[in-house]
């Protein structure tokens, strides 16, 4: 038996990497995601152009406008000239915020009255506005309330983020990405492994073998297991190596439930490629699956703002609980009875789709 | 009219002049130097083996690409300049039928009525007058995926005449299609062919060579013959024999017929040795090798190609040294009792009962969708009967499959071998599946590379062998284990008849061996070869027998005898009327 696994195991190895759809299938995804999540897809926002129109020539207006002036946030700031050219420069989407602020700004400010500033942003770019909203607030806030209290900052509330100072995103998406980049190498390989060999015409003469059902599905699976630990591994030293993320917890532990991680989607990638005539069928599968299961997962959007229903179905993903799992032994220490909480989910889901598999396997050749 | 223009007719319709196709600037030429002519009223054989440039010229012909070298002539005009006139005259079937599988037969007619343009009366005839020439009128509701590959191939052609083409091409329509549809395909297109069409109908069975009014014989891109076929088989008369041997002893006595210089091709014949002799040989020394009478034969055009193509082999298989003798006990290999397969309510093969000898070649046959493969799936475990008992080497398909499945080799029809890896990988694969030991896999493999001559071939990648090669590889790899079955599922459709006959020659060597030799054919010839043939039909045994046997039950009242294929069809229509009756 095992001689007869080994030999089915090389000559899947083989088939992919020879194939040079195969290599493709495992070089590109990878580093493609790689670019796109730790790069692009930041929620932060940077380099972006704001415009001021400061009718006030006091001392509070210029110190404000010096405060965004000093901000890494922003690029360049357009100094306006009236109220007229507030329109045109949002709506020709040249800045995302105008800061208006009135003649008589540093005159209340200096009487001890309110005084008020005008934010003007974009709402075409919710999200994004959102943020440099927060941050021209931030600023005009610390200003005036130096002015206020006659010079001293006044005390404010201190912040501080946990396992997460400085508030990194790549900190965020780089462990996520360890499990997601896993997840779609892993389900591909093993959605193209029945469907190639159907299509190509091999199949019938692997099942005229000696081989039994299991040890098929058994071989089919380690190219998955192989492949996504290599592409785990990569993507755990490029976080630790590359971008300088703490990796708090054990490597012991990531290790050992990535392995029924990976078994959970082998089994949902099989099933796919059982039920696939060609290889467009199971990569269209793959993708079926993929896609909700990141959106699913917490990764993009935490699932506790998920309605109750939908929070419940989240439960068959194995990302999600794999992702609690990266996330959790990077940043923070995660105790081995939460990794063993998240993992005994991903056993249930591998008992059930492999076994499935191989049955389905038996029921479609007979 | 000058007189010289009356002797030679109007000028045909198409002409080919000195065509070359390279499909790389200084690649290999897929056609070479080709010259010939298609003429209107007559049905023009492009014939030769897979890979010979059947498909190529055919696409030249339709003006889909242009050659490299040379010229095609349309009605006068470069076929791939004039493609708008071209393809209005033009009515084109291919090889892989060009229908839509999800779409019924009346939608697949609409639908390539509607891509021609034709509308109103004109169409509503075309559908009434194709529908009753092709028989599918009963059929306008069903899928054309769920049609027979004989029906689907009727259904091409009705698709393909739907504007009364000037030029027919038809692109290998008798693959994979069994003897009666095949005749059927062959009256239906003698109907049509008159003084308004042309018609060219490419093939790699030799058989419907001698069909043609013309032939343009193509073997490596280079052509062999042009002209009526009669003028080449001609050449053959007074070199073919036929020598009567005892069943038994047929395969010992063609030997030394294949390895004498004299005989330029000798092959098994029912019981009977058909061979050819070379040009100018002594036929008192022929006789002297053969231990019977030896009676004159009318030539056939394959007797005349493989004479063409130097003879055949010598029928030595190295193959037989690589093989250990598995013991004949005596015992049946396969047994096959009461095997029913069905699927939902149809009833694909029942009662399927027959056991089989270790050494012998049994053929099943049948027409298309009959059963033979439900039958041939069911026994080597790619199916489970749903009744019924089978047992391979002892071993039954449903207790102990991967056991059975253990004993036997199996060769598909396409080639299935892993095309990306290596000749050495591949074998390297099939011994490790097949549980050999290290160093058994070593000298198994070595040995097979061996006897297949695959040595210089190590490290190609399998899909990038010569077609010849890859079905050596894939015998090698059905062999590596030794198993005491080999199935072949149609093993040599498509090959050159050089080929066939290596191939042939390695598997009369494994019966030597005792090893026992299931194949599913529609070649008729290739029934010849077979020990006994089982021959299906509506999934059942309808006759079982010798070749010989089978012929003999259909003699015609004179006593002249009927060719492997008229017992076919007959066994066939017989059983239909018992059936009606």
């Amino acid at each position: 038996m095992w001689r007869r696994l080994l030999a089915l195991i090389i000559k899947e190895m083989l088939a992919i990497w020879r194939d040079p759809k195969g290599r493709a299938v495992i070089l590109v995804p990878p580093l493609l995601q790689l670019i796109i999540f730790a790069f692009a897809m930041t929620m932060e926002v940077r380099n972006v152009d704001i415009a001021v129109l400061n009718l006030d020539h006091g001392r509070s207006g210029r110190e404000i406008v010096a405060g965004f002036e000093g901000a890494s946030a922003f690029d360049e700031i357009i100094q306006l000239q009236s109220v007229s050219q507030i329109r045109e420069t949002i709506d020709s989407q040249r800045v995302i915020a105008v800061v208006h602020i009135g003649q008589d700004f540093s005159r209340r400010i200096e009487a001890g009255q309110p005084a008020d500033v005008q934010i003007i942003l974009d709402g075409r770019k919710s999200n994004a506005s959102q943020i440099v909203n927060s941050y021209l607030s931030a600023i005009i806030a610390r200003v005036s309330a130096a002015a206020y209290s006659g010079g001293a900052p006044p005390e404010a509330v201190q912040v501080r983020h946990w396992f997460n100072p400085n508030l990194e995103y790549a900190w965020f998406t780089l462990p996520g990405l360890v499990a997601t980049i896993t997840l779609l190498t892993t389900i591909i390989v093993t959605a193209l492994s029945v469907a190639r060999e159907r299509e190509l015409g091999t199949f019938d003469q692997l099942l005229v073998s000696p081989l039994r059902p299991m040890e098929i599905v058994i071989g089919k699976s380690a190219p998955g297991l192989i492949f996504g630990y290599l592409h785990g591994t990569f993507f755990v030293l490029v976080a630790v190596l590359g971008f300088k993320i703490p990796f708090a917890g054990s490597l012991l532990a990531l290790y050992g439930s990535m392995f029924f991680y990976l078994l959970a989607v082998i089994g949902i990638g099989l099933f796919i490629s059982v039920i696939s005539d060609t290889q467009q069928q199971a990569i269209l599968g793959a993708f079926v699956f993929a896609s909700p299961a990141v959106l699913l997962s917490g990764f993009m959007s935490p699932v506790e703002n998920m309605p109750g229903w939908m929070q419940l179905a989240t439960q068959i993903n194995p990302l999600r609980h794999f992702l609690v799992i990266t996330q959790g032994v990077f940043l923070k220490d995660l105790p081995l009875s939460e990794v063993a909480r998240s993992t005994a989910p991903l056993i249930v889901i591998a008992m059930v789709t492999l076994p499935a598999s191989a049955w389905l396997l038996r029921k479609k050749t007979s | 009219m000058s007189y010289a223009s009356l002797m030679s007719g109007p000028p045909p319709l198409v002409q080919i002049n000195k065509v070359t196709k390279r499909f790389t600037a200084n690649g290999p030429a897929a056609l070479d130097n080709i010259s010939g002519t298609i003429a209107t009223g007559k049905i023009t054989g492009l014939v030769g083996p897979d890979g010979a440039g059947k498909t190529t010229l055919i696409r030249l012909l339709t003006g889909l690409s242009r050659p490299s070298e040379g010229e095609v002539l349309i009605g006068g005009a470069r076929a791939h300049t004039a493609q708008r006139t071209l393809h209005e005259m033009l009515g084109y079937m291919p090889q892989r039928f060009g229908l839509y599988e999800d779409l019924s037969v009346q939608e697949n007619l609409e639908l390539f009525a509607d891509l021609k343009g034709l509308s109103g009366d004109e169409r509503e005839d075309a559908f009434r007058h194709l529908l009753k020439f092709t028989d599918l009128a009963r059929f306008t509701e069903r899928l054309a995926g769920a049609l027979s590959g004989g029906m689907k191939q009727k259904l091409g052609l009705a698709c393909a005449l739907l504007t009364r083409p000037r030029l027919l091409l038809l692109d290998e329509p008798s693959v994979g299609v069994d003897p009666i549809s095949r005749r059927e395909l062959w009256s239906m297109v003698g109907e049509l062919v008159d003084d308004s069409m042309a018609v060219v109908w490419a093939t790699a069975y030799l058989d419907e060579a001698e069909k043609c009014d013309d032939v343009l014989l193509l073997s490596g891109g280079r052509l062999l013959h042009a002209g009526p076929p009669g003028d080449l088989t001609a050449t053959m008369a007074g070199r073919v024999f036929l020598a009567r041997v005892p069943q038994e002893t047929r395969r010992a006595a063609i030997a030394p017929l294949l390895r004498d210089a004299s005989v330029a091709d000798a092959i098994l014949h029912g019981d009977a040795i058909r061979f050819l002799i070379r040009e100018g040989a002594d036929l008192d020394h022929v006789r002297t090798l053969v231990n019977a009478e030896s009676v004159p034969a009318t030539p056939r055009f394959e007797d005349a190609f493989v004479d063409r193509l130097g003879g055949g082999p010598d029928g030595r298989s190295p193959l037989a040294e690589a093989m250990i003798a598995h013991p004949d006990k005596g015992d049946a290999v396969i047994e096959a009792r009461g095997l029913t397969k069905r699927y939902g309510t149809f009833t694909a093969a029942s009662d399927i009962t027959f056991t089989q000898k270790r050494g012998e070649i049994l053929g099943l046959l049948g027409p298309n969708g009959a059963g033979k493969s439900t039958t041939f799936k069911m026994l080597c475990g790619l199916t489970e009967p749903s009744e019924g008992e089978g047992r391979v080497a002892g071993f039954d398909l449903r207790t102990a499959a991967a056991d059975a499945r253990g004993r036997l080799g199996y060769m598909a029809q396409k080639f299935s071998l892993y095309g990306d890896i290596s000749v050495a990988q591949n074998l390297s694969f099939f011994a490790g599946v097949y549980g050999l030991g290290r160093a058994r896999a070593r000298e198994r493999i070595e040995a097979m590379l061996q006897a297949f001559d695959l040595t210089g071939h190590r490290n190609t990648a399998a899909a990038r062998l010569p077609l010849g090669f890859k079905q050596r590889l894939a015998l090698a790899a059905a062999l590596l284990h030794e198993p005491e079955v080999l199935f072949l599922d149609e093993p040599t459709s498509g090959v050159d008849p050089i080929t066939r006959r290596e191939f042939w020659s390695h598997i009369n060597a494994l019966t030597a061996k005792n090893v026992a030799v299931l194949v599913t054919t529609h070649f008729m010839e290739e029934a010849e070869y077979c020990d006994r043939i089982n021959l299906i039909y509506r999934g059942r045994t309808i006759a079982e027998g010798t070749p010989e046997a089978l012929k003999a039950s259909c003699a015609n009242p004179n006593g002249s005898s009927v060719t492997m294929e008229e017992a076919f069809i007959e066994l066939v229509a017989r059983s239909e009327k018992q059936e009606a009756a």
